[in-house]
């Protein structure tokens, strides 16, 4: 097992045509993912990279049976193609697009809510459960399968912490880059959530960084309800206050959201935090006793 | 995005929130003109500046005559102000605003923001107006109201109703505060904004309302449907680097530090800056330059963070993912020959035909240090910028 994503998963990318729609879905491919369908509108009826496309979502669900979406449209699009997602009944929608304005994915957000599915990004690099399907942009070679769940708000800080773990030949079981932005699908302790209840899980690591609570939140839930170790690590203890650092959702405001809380937090509920992103994989191995 | 308070209140008053009389003055005959034209006495200056804390640096002064007003102007103007939002460095004022003195019954506190942890909008007020709303938050959090509000239906007249009366208004006085938050709302949702602060949201003795003061952000992400948004931006503002690097869709923030960062990624990029720390250095920047790392993306890259006289050493640490090593390091190479780049400069590559980009860089007879790891790469950038 693993959680969100596995070889039963039948996908359907939003944006197929495009640039990195044709780039990703083809990587995507060739990881061995089942790429079901691809939706642009108005080229229904086509064959791209040697999928179907379809105009809509809902014709392509109703054609293959896809149950995952993966959304590679521009920001101005991206809402929009979250609610279609979600209306067409797919259970889980991944938004790798970064710069979809605030209000929309409110909006979206309530939609995908009330419908039941699951979000996770925008601004995110995706899912993967190694060697049995990816739906992102990662570089899927630096995974390995395993038993160790990650769970990021990063990119490049997530494969970075990934290849750490895997040069120790800690494998993972599912990584989950749930994303940049101050409104987000699936959060911390959601994700946290479905590594407890998965028995092929023993032990999740968390990248967070300055800005919002959903790390402390996310602590919150392991001091309670967490029996696996979850070790912790949060980017940002030298950034100044109230700027904005890359991410959207990445900024000290009005005091709150520091590196500095978020680690107290996370050692409060007795998670062992990582001091050194260099450390990373050092300390899951330490944590769980593996001996490389 | 940040604009002034002059710009804040036109933008509120298309959407009828009730703003004291002003007019903006970019000299100190303007300021004369300016308070002529109000015909009343005292009139308050306000400096132009996108920090807070303008009060308590002195950029809000009350004038109770036109040599008043002159004087103040002239002390205001072309001069750095200083408040604690500042820095030491303090900012420029470029323009003042001249506005008609009121006669101050109840100062309250309004603002819509975005609440994360519900994903909606949400308002905020608090009776205890003037003050910044963390110290209330620190000092009386039940003093704060507090309505989170669905993001399709909008905030509902009950709401508003609530917060009015949470306020201690009743009557017409309560009808024009519920107008006066469903027009704020209205502003919030339509002009896109992350932010709509009103400290203070004011009663006069007259029993009028105003937004004394009015402090707007607005969403970088939806610029692009508010093209009249690009003349709001005073790039004055702003630290000419950063303003340099955004035009070609790089991060980058500036720090104080010596050691230049060049990062892929924007949680890499803030993890190198905490490494270089922990190593006993300091960070001189924030810069990510995006997934691909590109050699034109390399060398704009490199001429903003060298642009900053303070960088001893540079550290570019770039995790390859799909971009392959080889590619990056050439990237690197043909940039920092272009620009005949002397300082040292610690690379870190990791990804696909590592190796391969390694050897390209010790081959290519330029100063760079390779490393194994961000642990040696920080170490060895931190040793170099204290040589």
């Amino acid at each position: 097992m693993s959680i969100l994503v596995n070889k039963a998963t039948r996908l359907v990318v939003q944006g197929i045509t495009g640039r990195e729609g044709t780039f990703h879905a083809r990587q995507m491919k060739d990881y061995g993912t089942n790429i079901v369908a691809g939706v642009t509108p108005n080229k229904g009826g086509t064959v791209h990279e040697g999928v179907p496309v379809f105009d809509t979502v809902a014709q392509a669900v109703a054609a293959t049976g896809a149950n995952v979406s993966v959304i590679y449209v521009p920001p101005a699009f991206g809402a929009d193609a979250i609610m279609e997602a979600a209306e067409a009944g797919v259970s889980l929608i991944v938004c790798i697009t970064e710069g979809i304005p605030t209000v929309d994915m409110m909006r979206a957000f309530d939609f995908v809510k009330k419908r039941g599915a699951r979000l996770i990004g925008p601004n995110c690099p995706g899912v993967i459960t190694p060697g049995e399907c990816k739906v992102g942009i990662m570089p899927a070679h630096i995974h390995r399968p395993g038993r160790i769940g990650v769970v990021s708000r990063s990119g490049t800080l997530t494969y970075e912490a990934v290849h750490q773990l895997t040069q120790l030949g800690l494998g993972q079981s599912t990584c989950v880059g749930i994303g940049g932005d101050p409104i987000i699908g699936l959060r911390f302790i959601d994700v946290l959530r479905l590594f407890h209840d998965d028995p092929n899980t023993d032990a999740v690591v968390m990248i967070g960084e300055i800005g919002g609570t959903d790390e402390e939140t996310a602590a919150a839930f392991v001091k309670t309800s967490m029996t696996k170790p979850v070790i912790g690590f949060v980017a940002g203890r030298t950034a100044p206050p109230g700027r904005r650092m890359g991410h959207a959702g990445a900024i000290i405001a009005g005091g709150k959201g520091t590196a500095a809380e978020k680690m107290e937090a996370m050692r409060a509920a007795g998670m062992r935090v990582v001091e050194s992103p260099a450390e990373i994989g050092a300390t899951v191995a330490e944590v769980i006793g593996h001996r490389a | 995005m940040k604009i002034h308070e002059y710009q804040a209140k036109r933008l509120l008053a298309k959407y009828g929130v009730p703003i004291p009389r002003h007019h903006v003055a970019l000299n100190p005959l303007d300021a004369c003109m300016a308070a002529e034209a109000l015909g009343t006495f005292p009139v308050v200056l306000k400096a132009q500046i996108h920090a807070g804390g303008r009060g308590k640096g002195g950029g809000v002064k009350l004038a109770h005559s036109l040599e008043e007003v002159e004087s103040i102007a002239l002390r205001m103007l072309g001069h750095k102000l200083v408040t604690p939002q500042t820095g030491p460095e303090g900012r420029t004022v470029h323009r003042l605003i001249v506005e008609e003195g009121l006669h101050i019954d109840r100062e309250l506190y309004l603002s819509f923001l975005i609440d994360r942890s519900t994903s909606s909008p949400v308002l905020m007020a608090s009776q205890a107006g003037g003050m910044e709303i963390e110290e209330v938050a620190a000092a009386a959090p039940e003093k704060i109201l507090r309505e989170v509000i669905d993001p399709v239906l909008g905030l509902q007249p009950y709401q508003a109703r609530k917060v009015a009366f949470g306020l201690g208004f009743t009557g017409g006085q309560a009808a024009t505060v519920v107008k006066i938050l469903l027009a704020l709302y209205r502003a919030f949702v339509e002009s896109d904004a992350s932010l709509i602060e009103i400290n203070p949201f004011l009663l006069t003795k007259e029993g009028d309302f105003y937004a004394l003061d009015a402090k707007v952000t607005l969403d970088d992400n939806a610029l692009y449907r508010h093209p009249d948004y690009v003349e709001l931006r005073d790039t004055r503002e702003e630290e000419p680097l950063e303003t340099e690097a955004a035009k070609y869709d790089l991060n980058y923030v500036k720090l104080d530090g010596n050691i230049g960062c060049m990062v892929n990624g924007a949680g890499l990029a803030m993890a190198t800056m905490d490494i270089i720390k922990l190593s006993g250095g300091n960070p001189a920047n924030f810069l990510d330059v995006g997934g691909g790392a590109s050699q034109e993306r390399v060398e704009r890259a490199f001429r903003i963070l060298l642009a900053d006289p303070n960088v001893r050493a540079v550290l570019i640490n770039i995790f390859g993912g799909i971009v392959r090593c080889d590619m990056v390091a050439a990237g690197v190479i043909a940039a920092a020959r272009n620009l005949n780049v002397t300082l040292p400069i610690v690379v870190r590559l990791e990804g696909t035909n590592v190796e391969q980009g390694r050897a390209l860089l010790e081959a290519s007879g330029l100063n760079f240090t390779t490393t194994d790891g961000m642990k040696d790469a920080a170490e060895k950038v931190v040793a170099l910028a204290a040589a």
